[in-house]
């Protein structure tokens, strides 16, 4: 199929909508696509360092694939999906993002873990015209309207551990973040939302993501004596500040809440008494009650067994990623990008695991539920739910409606 | 008062910590000139094997101080036998050969274990010091760093496999017309500092945790700590790692732990400058 019968199918569609005749797809053209599959592209890391996180992702965009295809697929057609792993390498996610734009010239593509690997591939994506969900939690701010960010941002998250933190435990902290684009963003919402809830900021460290040795910063901020940590520390290498934070005594002495900690199996992987009592803010966890987060972690053990790890918002919201694009497509009756987009601006909801789910036509980003939850016995009990959550970090400096141009990520400025 | 004490502890198991990560790779680098890519690997074997161990019920000091040293060494045996044996006198060909080896032993233990970090849980408690705390588990790295340091000078001062040992890396030919075996003691040497990195993985690995890429964390502050230290490796080691470690972790704690390591490495890239031969290259020439 060349690109510009496509167009002229988008079109006539349209014209069909405005007519007030909606749900018609031309019935030739609709039989003569029968067969063919939508391509749909997926970036994720399946090995190295971030490889971790990258799997049970990509499980869940499989799961939500096959749930598609159970119900008949889109317009009449199966979805297939094209993965390239792109290893943890920054080098691999701008390769592969140019194939999976320029030669399988796919519907959609789904991906992208770090904050790093983003800003490598939507430049590609902008340039190409194809359309690109991230869905990862991450610092909030991306502000571009060939992109949909299904992840929950600072606003639906820190805006909840900071005051939580500043109630329960006392008004100085201590922030320890990973030095890359999503610990300096991330730290400086921190910061503004104690300085907010009237607390003060002692100190913020960033560390690289390989460093192990956390030894030094934690006499550092023995010195300081904060009230508690905030950190968001990225990776495994940094999962041994918890170690070490326990190993010296100190987490029965100063509590600690984090932006990330339980995305990568945490809770698991280590022993309940390094992770007992961490506080943590997600869109989604695996003990949120609801049909839609039973019947997800029931789908997904049914897919994939019971090898699964614990599951965490990145797995939801790479399903639900996955289910918001499909209603757009839905919705517009076609594939193409700018009417899928524009569908998608509509203000389409969906019922995801973690509730219902919102895409918020200004921002191209999610309002959805959140959640705040402790880590007991290795499992995380929700201490509050925040519903309808909107991502008014976003909201504040972005209206992709009045400015469709705007192509950019917006950084908050904390002196 | 107690802060300073606290730091003190802080830089001296800091010190441990390179001291311990280093030894292995001067047994390797230091005396047979094999550039071991694969040094950090070899702590991850450790840590791995230490894991396993331990989530059979073995007893964690058994784990990690016996068993994880034991099986690496009986892997670098079989590595030394099956790859390092046909690469002596040629240095860059080792590198090579041992990242290779490197990446071959991350894929292998990413399709055995998977990505996920494991976890090893710390085996002693905390203590304190005035009112701050420190763990428990920074002694433990200390005493066996000085056991591992203290053990190597004893062996290769006072035994005749020592004395062999130092005979055959400094002059193979004449060693052999002695009648011993160099291709032996080069397999047992090669085993030796492959095994000094399983004994540090093993120990680090409850603090560091355990996962496939471990390694790479360690790798660099290994060689230039070996660089650093020059021919007499356990001399050269102890005073390379004090040096390294103390700069590291007191630059760490007055700023933070970036600045830390630039200060390491600018103070090696200066170091290295004035002594090309490390510090044993000029100073205590004749210490082992």
């Amino acid at each position: 199929m060349s690109q510009s019968t496509g167009t002229r199918r988008g079109f006539l569609k349209l014209g069909a909508a405005l007519g007030g005749t909606a749900l018609s797809t031309p019935f030739i053209a609709r039989n003569a696509l029968a067969a063919e599959p939508i391509k749909v592209g997926c970036l994720l890391d399946q090995s190295g360092p971030l490889g971790l996180s990258g799997q049970p992702m990509l499980q869940a965009t499989q799961y939500a694939v096959k749930v598609i295809n159970d119900q008949g697929g889109l317009l009449g057609r199966p979805l297939q999906l094209v993965v390239y792993d792109t290893q943890s390498s920054m080098q691999l996610y701008t390769q592969y993002a140019q194939q999976l734009a320029l030669k399988d010239k796919v519907a959609v593509v789904h991906g992208g873990i770090t904050s790093a690997s983003r800003e490598a591939i939507r430049p590609i994506f902008d340039r190409f015209k194809t359309l690109y969900f991230y869905n990862t939690q991450y610092e909030g701010g991306v502000c571009d309207r060939d992109i949909f960010c299904t992840g929950t941002t600072p606003a639906q998250t820190v805006s909840h551990i900071v005051p939580y933190a500043l109630k329960n435990w006392g008004k100085k902290t201590y922030i320890i973040a990973a030095d890359y684009n999503y610990g300096h963003i991330t730290a400086k919402w921190m910061t503004k939302y104690t300085r907010e809830g009237g607390g003060q900021v002692l100190e913020t460290d960033f560390f690289p993501l390989d460093v192990t040795d956390f030894s030094a910063t934690i006499s550092k901020i023995q010195q300081a004596s904060p009230d508690f940590v905030l950190s968001p520390l990225v990776g495994a290498n940094h999962l041994g500040f918890y170690r070490q934070w326990a190993a010296a005594g100190m987490k029965s002495k100063i509590p600690v809440a984090s932006s990330v900690f339980g995305l990568s199996n945490e809770l698991n992987s280590m022993d309940a008494s390094v992770t007992d009592g961490i506080i943590s803010a997600f869109g989604w966890y695996p003990t949120v009650p609801g049909a839609g987060s039973k019947s997800f972690l029931d789908g997904m053990t049914a897919m994939f067994g019971k090898g699964l790890p614990m599951l965490s918002e990145l797995d939801s919201a790479s399903y639900e990623g996955m289910m918001f694009w499909a209603e757009g497509v839905k919705k517009a009756g076609t594939i193409d990008r700018l009417p899928v987009i524009k569908a998608l601006e509509s203000g389409i909801t969906i019922d995801g695991p973690s509730g219902k789910a919102t895409m918020d036509p200004a921002t191209h980003h999610v309002i959805h539920n959140a959640y705040l939850a402790k880590a007991e016995k290795a499992e995380w009990v929700i201490q509050d739910t925040y519903p309808a959550s909107p991502p008014a970090d976003t909201a504040a400096v972005c209206d992709l409606i009045k400015n469709p141009r705007m192509d950019k990520q917006f950084i908050v400025n904390v002196d | 008062m107690d802060l300073y004490g606290l730091v003190g502890f802080n830089i001296l198991v800091g010190i441990g910590t390179i001291a311990l990560i280093t030894v292995g790779l001067g047994v390797i680098y230091g005396m047979m000139k094999i550039i071991n890519l694969a040094h950090g690997e070899f702590m991850m074997l450790g840590a791995y094997a230490t894991y396993v161990a331990t989530a059979h019920g073995i007893n964690i000091w058994i784990a990690m101080l016996i068993i994880a040293p034991v099986f690496v060494g009986l892997v670098g045996l079989v590595v030394e036998r099956c790859l390092i044996r046909f690469l002596y006198g040629r240095m860059i060909d080792t590198m090579l050969a041992t990242w290779g080896l490197s990446l071959g032993l991350i894929g292998l233990m990413t399709s055995i274990f998977g990505n996920d970090p494991r976890g090893v849980s710390t085996p002693v408690g905390s203590f304190s010091i005035g009112h701050y705390a420190a763990s428990l588990y920074g002694v433990v790295i200390i005493v066996v760093a000085v056991l591992a340091l203290v053990g190597l000078y004893a062996m290769l001062s006072m035994t005749r496999y020592g004395l062999i040992v130092r005979a055959t890396m400094q002059n193979p030919n004449m060693a052999a017309a002695l009648g011993v075996a160099p291709p032996t003691i080069y397999m047992a040497t090669f085993a030796l500092g492959a095994g000094l990195a399983g004994l540090a993985g093993g120990v680090l690995a409850p603090i560091s945790g355990v996962s496939p890429v471990m390694g790479a964390a360690f790798i660099a502050k290994a060689f230039i700590t070996v660089l650093g230290g020059g021919a007499a490796i356990v001399t050269g080691t102890s005073l390379a790692s004090g040096l390294f470690g103390f700069i590291d972790t007191f630059v760490s704690f007055k700023s933070t732990p970036v600045i830390g390591e630039v200060a390491l490495l600018l103070a090696a890239v200066v170091m290295i400058r004035i002594l090309p031969q490390g510090i044993t290259g000029r100073f205590l020439r004749r210490s082992l």
